[in-house]
């Protein structure tokens, strides 16, 4: 039995202790923005938050995480998410939208932690967020201009 | 979008607390499949009344557009709901979308015949028939307020939704004369706006979708939930062709959550009441393969045969004029040769192939998947599972991408969910999944394809002759020649007087798929460096060069021209950095792009910057043709760069995910600037064009920068980087 907050609500798991996070916040919790893309940490398809810092949870057992917070795009919330959100939207940076979620969870984090990111700072925080539709261009603008928001 | 509430309050209680429901059986409980989450096709809101089968107009005004085309990043979901909005003079704001279901006859694509999404068709087969479905709307409409208000239909207008007539004072929205509206007769011919009318044509737009794929609302089919749902994976043979001979599955079956495991036609399914069960069922199974009709052939193996074929026997004509044999041997000619490998590309999208399929408790079928090709799919599933196409319901998801993958004749993807889907028994639900290996290792590739080129030059520096052979299997099974292997070659637009094209399509047994722009994926790459390399040799510049080489009216003129102009093009450029160009038509649409590139510290191409100037005749949405070239250039950079699917020894495929399979990443993405050619002609489609020339436009450069043409692809990997 693990025990864990999840979007802010005391949850356990009970089942396969090895099970990744992906698979418990899909399977069991039926919170679906979170996706499964390669399930080797090789594309941040799966990115969430385990007490305030990115993880792939495709790779990450339950196990590990007795006693963690963990927030999902359902649930991030805060002035940078915000920020995000908003930047991604007003300048529609998804295609097929599928990798977003994981996206958006790391361009929430690199902000938490750097309000002012450079080209080389977002290269740094994002490279592991494979999007197929290529969307970078966009997705390195909406953190820019998440950023200008946020100075305000 | 539409997204439908269909949770219900027992439904909802079971999500808050009860957990997972853990039971060893394939058998349901007994009760009819429920859907817990996903768009089901077709839900008919009895308010809303149908003006036609694209659009359904709701006492609350709200217009919802049915679209035939698949939303998979594209953009057709808002492309042709702006179509309809703008001839229905509606307000954006009351405007929505969902899948059409699925209907060969009803929603077939015009271009195809049969309902389809793909060949970047999507705006162009549609623009009229949905331009027509909201006049048609909007006709009818302005009838019923005519006849309501009693005053002449001519002196009535429509705008942004309200419906006036000036001399009465009499004004109306859509949703109060919806009702009276649907009944009256439709126009036999509506009557279209002048384009200089347009209000939302032509102007940049945001997406219907954006807002829930930025919240994490977005249902896509891995994302679909119903009650008592088994999760399926299959082993599948370790090379093409292969069947399974025998199946130990005496580990496999003490995993717990593993339900069963069934011996299907293309491998062995693995039943579970959740994903990491079944992974771990799977992994578990010990299978015999029998490889009597197996592809054992490695990509060496197979460059080398397709080398051979060159050389032997002749070849399918696919352009002859002139004298090719007798220019390549006249006075004063300079001739040059090269030949080039293309490797198999895997799609890669980044939702792996997945279905959901349930039966109802009248006997009928329904499946939620990302149909590219609906028609198909339903076939598939009624002949696999035994029961009338009429009782099979094809409910559209969004997909995360395709580039080709998901649209497939036959629908053998759909085929091997279907016979998931029967062996189980049918009683639950089932989802069928690939993961990210099932994906890259299941085949249905680009074709790998060998060119050789040659080409003349005579003593004045004009290029006299143009010979080129392509050898690769053909994408439609075709003996006869297939255009799609030769399309972007035999129709190029250099005028060069004496030009062969030849092609031959050996069988082999691996199964192939078009992939993001089909033939012009190595046809483009062909013709685009080697015209390249000849004018050099001419002492040509590659802009005047190509320019002098093109018709008076060729469209290709006005895209290279801007292209120049935008990258200044013969400006000097930071040390080390070399610039190349490239011009393509695919799909009917004219794309010029220019790569600024030096070499990188890991000593392959570093791409700085990409200028794209593109004609797509009339651009509905600026804003979306600029995300699909930048788009486009990104997904096939990474493939020229990295990418490659190799047989090995024995006709195993050696990668297997994303650490083997290279896409590209953000720190590796050029910056992007895009032009969009002002145009009345008709328009064509974005989604295929901007990839073709991103491959020649970087290989261009990287001739200039190393003085070695590239003649393999992926770069990095015959750069031995």
């Amino acid at each position: 039995m693990v025990s864990f907050t999840l979007n802010g609500e005391e949850r356990r798991f009970d089942g396969d202790p090895e099970t990744p996070l992906l698979w418990v916040i899909r399977d069991a919790e039926r919170l679906t923005g979170t996706k499964y893309g390669c399930g080797i940490a090789q594309c941040g398809a799966c990115t969430v938050h385990v007490d305030g810092m990115t993880r792939r949870s495709c790779i990450t057992p339950i196990a590990d995480l007795e006693g963690s917070s963990v927030t999902t795009i359902e649930a991030v919330s805060g002035r940078e998410a915000e920020a995000v959100q908003t930047a991604w939207t007003a300048i529609d940076v998804p295609q097929c939208g599928y990798c977003q979620s994981g996206q958006i969870m790391s361009a929430v984090s690199l902000l938490q932690m750097n309000p002012a990111p450079s080209d080389a700072d977002i290269d740094a925080a994002m490279a592991g967020n494979i999007c197929r539709c290529a969307t970078y261009q966009r997705i390195r603008q909406a953190i820019h201009d998440a950023a200008s928001s946020l100075e305000g | 979008m539409g997204r439908h509430e269909i949770l219900r309050p027992s439904r909802r209680a079971f999500l808050q607390g009860a957990g997972l429901v853990i039971g060893v059986t394939l058998a349901g409980r007994g009760m009819a499949a429920n859907l817990i989450q996903g768009e089901p096709a077709d839900v008919q809101n009895p308010e809303a009344k149908a003006f036609n089968a694209f659009v359904r107009i709701a006492p609350d005004s709200s217009v919802t557009v049915l679209s035939k085309h698949i939303e998979f990043g594209q953009g057709p979901y808002t492309g042709l709901t702006t179509l309809v909005a703008e001839e229905l003079d509606a307000d954006w704001s009351q405007m929505r979308v969902e899948a059409a279901p699925a209907d060969d006859e009803i929603y077939k694509n015009l271009a195809f015949g049969l309902q389809g999404t793909g060949g970047s068709t999507a705006i162009a087969n549609s623009y009229d028939q949905m331009r027509k479905a909201g006049a048609t709307a909007r006709a009818m409409l302005v009838a019923a307020a005519a006849d309501e208000w009693g005053v002449p239909a001519e002196e009535i207008t429509v705008s942004k939704g309200v419906i006036s007539h000036q001399a009465s004072g009499h004004s109306s929205d859509f949703g109060s004369l919806a009702d009276k509206a649907a009944t009256m007769d439709a126009p036999s011919e509506p009557t279209l706006k002048d384009p200089k009318d347009f209000v939302l044509i032509g102007k940049d737009r945001p997406r219907l979708d954006t807002p829930s794929k930025v919240d994490g609302t977005a249902v896509f089919t891995l994302d679909v939930l119903a009650d008592d749902m088994l999760i399926a994976v299959v082993a599948h043979p370790d090379r093409f062709g292969a069947t399974v001979a025998s199946v130990d599955e005496t580990e496999a079956r003490k995993v717990p959550g593993v339900v069963d495991i069934k011996t299907i036609p293309q491998g062995v399914a693995v039943y579970a009441e959740n994903t990491f069960a079944a992974l771990k069922g799977r992994a578990a199974l010990k299978i015999d393969w029998n490889l009597d009709a197996a592809e054992t052939r490695s990509s060496e193996e197979i460059y080398e045969e397709y080398r051979q074929m060159i050389g032997g026997a002749q070849g399918l004509e696919a352009a002859n004029e002139g004298d090719v044999d007798g220019a390549m041997n006249g006075d004063g000619i300079t001739t040059l040769s090269v030949d080039l490998v293309f490797p198999f590309l895997a799609h890669a999208p980044m939702e792996p192939l997945d279905a959901v399929l349930m039966r109802q408790a009248d006997g009928s079928i329904d499946c939620y998947n990302g149909a590219q090709f609906p028609g198909q799919d339903k076939a598939a599933i009624a002949e696999v599972c035994g029961v009338d196409p009429a009782n099979v319901r094809v409910n559209t998801q969004l997909a995360g991408g395709s580039f080709g993958r998901r649209a497939q004749f036959g629908s053998p993807y759909m085929r091997e969910a279907a016979e998931v889907f029967k062996a189980s028994g049918m009683t639950r639900p089932v989802k069928h999944m690939w993961t990210r290996e099932d994906d890259i290792r299941g085949g249905f590739y680009r074709p790998i394809y060998v060119h050789s080129l040659r080409g003349a030059i005579d003593g004045a520096g004009n290029i006299v002759a143009w010979d080129q052979s392509i050898v690769g299997q053909s994408i439609m099974n075709k003996d006869e020649l297939d255009t799609t292997s030769v399309e972007g070659a035999s129709d190029m637009p250099y005028r060069i007087a004496n030009r062969r094209v030849t092609a031959h399509q050996p069988k082999l047994g691996v199964p192939i798929l078009w992939w993001r722009s089909v033939g012009h994926t190595h046809t483009g790459f062909a013709v685009e460096t080697f015209i390249d390399q000849l004018l050099d040799k001419a002492g040509k510049d590659p802009v005047s060069g190509r320019l002098a080489l093109l018709p008076d009216d060729a469209r290709e003129r006005a895209v290279l021209e801007k292209v120049a102009e935008m990258a200044d093009w013969g400006s000097p450029l930071p040390d080390g950095r070399r610039r190349g160009v490239a011009v393509h038509k695919s799909f009917s649409t004219y794309v010029a792009e220019i790569a600024e590139v030096s070499i990188g510290e890991d000593g392959g191409p570093k791409v700085h910057k990409v200028w794209c100037a593109v004609d797509c005749g009339v651009a509905v949405n600026p804003n979306i043709i600029r995300a699909q070239m930048e788009g486009g250039i990104g997904y096939g950079l990474g493939a020229i760069l990295y990418d490659e699917v190799t047989l090995g020894d024995g006709g195993r495929v050696v990668q297997s995910n994303f650490h083997d399979y290279r896409s590209l990443r953000i720190s590796e993405m050029p910056q992007v600037e895009v032009a969009i050619i002002e145009s009345s002609a008709a328009p064509t489609g974005v989604g295929e064009p901007g990839t073709p020339p991103i491959g020649p436009a970087v290989a261009n450069a990287w001739r200039r920068l190393t003085g070695q043409p590239v003649t393999r692809l992926p770069i990095m990997s015959a750069a031995g980087v």
